[in-house]
């Protein structure tokens, strides 16, 4: 009985935290809030500071959410770390962000969006950034 | 001539839609390079150094010189957005500049990097302008037991300086030095080291070892690391400099220069020691006590230091052809491979070379400081490269350039082995830089040492008798002494400092 959401420091990212809030005050659940980085460069943007997370974690008692905060640097990918979170937690529903990618950018560094959406083991809920 | 006539003319080829593509070129991939950490300008150097043997000789060289100021440049880049350095001899701007960039004065940092960089560039190559005919007129009057000397010395004060103890740097040297005599000796004509090899009977291409120890070997080792997590790049903010940054740094910068450019000239192994005692002077006489807080001339006046030294590394490698550093080694091979031996010869043969040269140091200098402040946010995103796949380009552009150069499968085992030697020295801690100087320099040492001794009958006491050689040779024993005194002031000063950060984080940690 938890969501699991993927949290970039981003609009998408953001997004999705709002939204997954919503959902757990909707349905009385826990959040499990994932970031992760594949640790492959040496400056990631979807890696979010550690002290950005504690502002997450204090968003989330504010808003008065159970919730468990998780930085993950273990060089897998982001769609790795969330099914894994998903299937540990036995999570009834993953949110994630989206955003535009080119047919390119897609074809060059993959969609994770896409692959969370296959092989995720509960049902996926994509928020864009302006909603 | 005179030589600012020779410069004028200098300009006028370096002034070429041709050429300042190439300076064009050669500044943006040597910036490129200075930002990414563990690549820097004496690998891009040796990797192109297969694909320009087609251009014309002055064009490669101008942007051969773009990526080595360039590199200086794009070094600082990384140090004072992520506090790693892109270039060993950025170390020292890491140490103000990140926590410049911390307070919100990121954008003031990279402008007094830079223009401190073009600053110290431009004064260093005037420097170069004006010394450089004076020298080549003593140069002419060296014996090769002076050349002798002077390459005892290169190589003794490489190996002393870099590197974490002399006997390290001495370590490596000997593997340089062995790997440079694998071949057939020009003057007997007998086969050395060659394993019963008869592709080794042309000896070790020195493109192989460079291009093998700095990109296969670099390659290894960070594969072989520990994934250490992403670092927190600190965005770009804040103003340009204002009139205060501009007064407290313009006498830096020019202390800097001042500091930089003769140590550059003199066989001290690098562009490390000049920051460091840039950075030490700076701090002594810094009247606003910010040091340890972010202090704009603890950014200024290295930055302008390293910059001048690569100028003053010009001075002996045009004049004497003599490389104080891994990537003048380099340029040296570079040279050899158009069949030029720089050195005194060289402004008198090909005056339009060196000077074109020259002139377009200036032009690069220009071309940096415009690339350099706007452009930082591309600079950032390279960083944002996933490394498997840089590392991976910059393989297969090894393997190719490798085996351009014979067309033989035996250069890419050598390029294998070589690079597995990269890796062996960097995870023991044994510097790379007096392996490829040994390679280069060997050989051109030991055909003076042979001139030498049969001008004088075998005769060894002429190496010692000539004023300039005695000179130098005492010097050079110095050398071995002098380094571990040095080295051990600049631990205690780095020691200090990491002493004072730490003291000054316990204070912001326990502070609520």
């Amino acid at each position: 009985m938890t969501i699991v959401v993927g949290y970039v420091p981003k609009p998408e990212g953001r997004a999705a935290l709002t939204r997954a809030v919503s959902e757990a005050k909707l349905r009385g659940t826990d959040l499990v809030v994932v970031n992760s980085s594949a640790a492959q460069s040496l400056v990631d943007e979807s890696l979010a500071s550690r002290r950005e997370l504690d502002e997450v974690r204090r968003q989330l008692d504010e808003a008065d959410v159970k919730h468990d905060v998780r930085r993950l640097v273990r060089g897998r990918e982001a769609a790795e770390e969330l099914i894994e979170a998903a299937e540990e937690t036995g999570a009834d529903l993953i949110v994630i962000g989206l955003r535009r990618r080119t047919p390119v950018g897609k074809f060059i560094t993959g969609s994770d969006a896409q692959r969370i959406l296959l092989t995720a083991p509960c049902p996926v809920l994509a928020v864009k950034a302006d909603v | 001539m005179d030589s600012v006539t020779l410069l004028l003319e200098g300009f006028q080829t370096a002034l070429t839609p041709q050429n300042l593509l190439y300076a064009l070129i050669g500044v943006t991939l040597g910036t490129a390079v200075g930002v990414l950490p563990g690549i820097g300008p004496a690998m891009t150097v040796a990797l192109l150094l297969p694909v320009t043997f087609t251009l014309e000789p002055t064009s490669a060289f101008i942007m051969f010189a773009g990526i080595y100021y360039g590199g200086m440049y794009g070094g600082s880049t990384t140090s004072i957005l992520l506090n790693t350095p892109g270039e060993a001899a950025s170390i020292v701007t890491a140490l103000e500049g990140n926590l410049m960039a911390k307070k919100g004065r990121g954008a003031a940092a990279l402008a007094t990097a830079a223009i401190g960089s073009f600053v110290a560039g431009t004064i260093g190559t005037v420097l170069l302008s004006l010394l450089a005919p004076t020298v080549v007129e003593l140069a002419v009057q060296l014996g090769p037991e002076d050349y002798f000397a002077l390459m005892v010395l290169a190589f003794l004060t490489v190996a002393a300086m870099l590197g974490r103890s002399v006997i390290r740097g001495l370590a490596s040297l000997a593997i340089g030095l062995t790997l440079g005599l694998v071949g057939i000796d020009t003057q007997t004509g007998q086969a050395r080291f060659t394993l019963g090899i008869p592709q080794l009977l042309d000896g070790i291409d020195v493109v192989i070892v460079a291009v093998g120890l700095f990109a296969v070997g670099e390659t290894l080792y960070v594969a072989s690391r520990l994934r250490h997590e992403p670092l927190e790049l600190i965005p770009v903010s804040g103003t340009w400099m204002t009139r205060s940054d501009w007064r407290r740094s313009w006498a830096p910068w020019l202390r800097g220069t001042a500091i930089g450019f003769p140590i550059g000239t003199i066989p001290a192994g690098g562009a490390d020691v000049t920051t460091f005692l840039s950075y030490a002077t700076e701090r002594k006489l810094a009247k606003h006590k910010e040091f340890g807080h972010g202090a704009i001339e603890g950014v200024a006046g290295p930055e302008a230091a390293n910059n001048a030294a690569a100028a003053g590394v010009l001075v002996p490698l045009l004049t004497l052809g003599l490389p104080t550093s891994a990537t003048a080694a380099i340029l040296v091979a570079a040279f050899q491979q158009y069949g030029l031996q720089p050195g005194p010869q060289l402004f008198e043969a090909n005056a339009t070379l060196v000077w074109a040269l020259i002139a377009s140091l200036y032009i690069g200098n220009l071309m940096l400081l415009v690339l350099n402040l706007p452009l930082v946010g591309i600079w950032v995103k390279l960083l944002q490269i996933p490394r498997p796949y840089l590392y991976a380009g910059i393989m297969v552009f090894a393997a190719l350039g490798s085996y351009t150069i014979n067309l033989s499968p035996i250069d890419l085992t050598l390029l294998l082995i070589l690079g597995f030697l990269g890796f062996l020295l960097r995870r023991y801690g044994w510097p790379v830089a007096p392996v490829v100087l040994g390679v280069i320099l060997g050989p051109l040492a030991e055909q003076q040492l042979r001139r030498a001794l049969q001008i004088s009958q075998n005769d060894p006491t002429v190496l010692v008798t000539s004023p300039f050689s005695a000179t130098l040779l005492t010097v050079a024993f110095l050398f071995l002494v002098v380094p571990p005194v040095l080295r051990r002031w600049q631990r205690r000063t780095e020691k200090e400092i990491a002493l004072e950060s730490e003291r000054e984080e316990a204070d912001l940690t326990t502070r609520p």
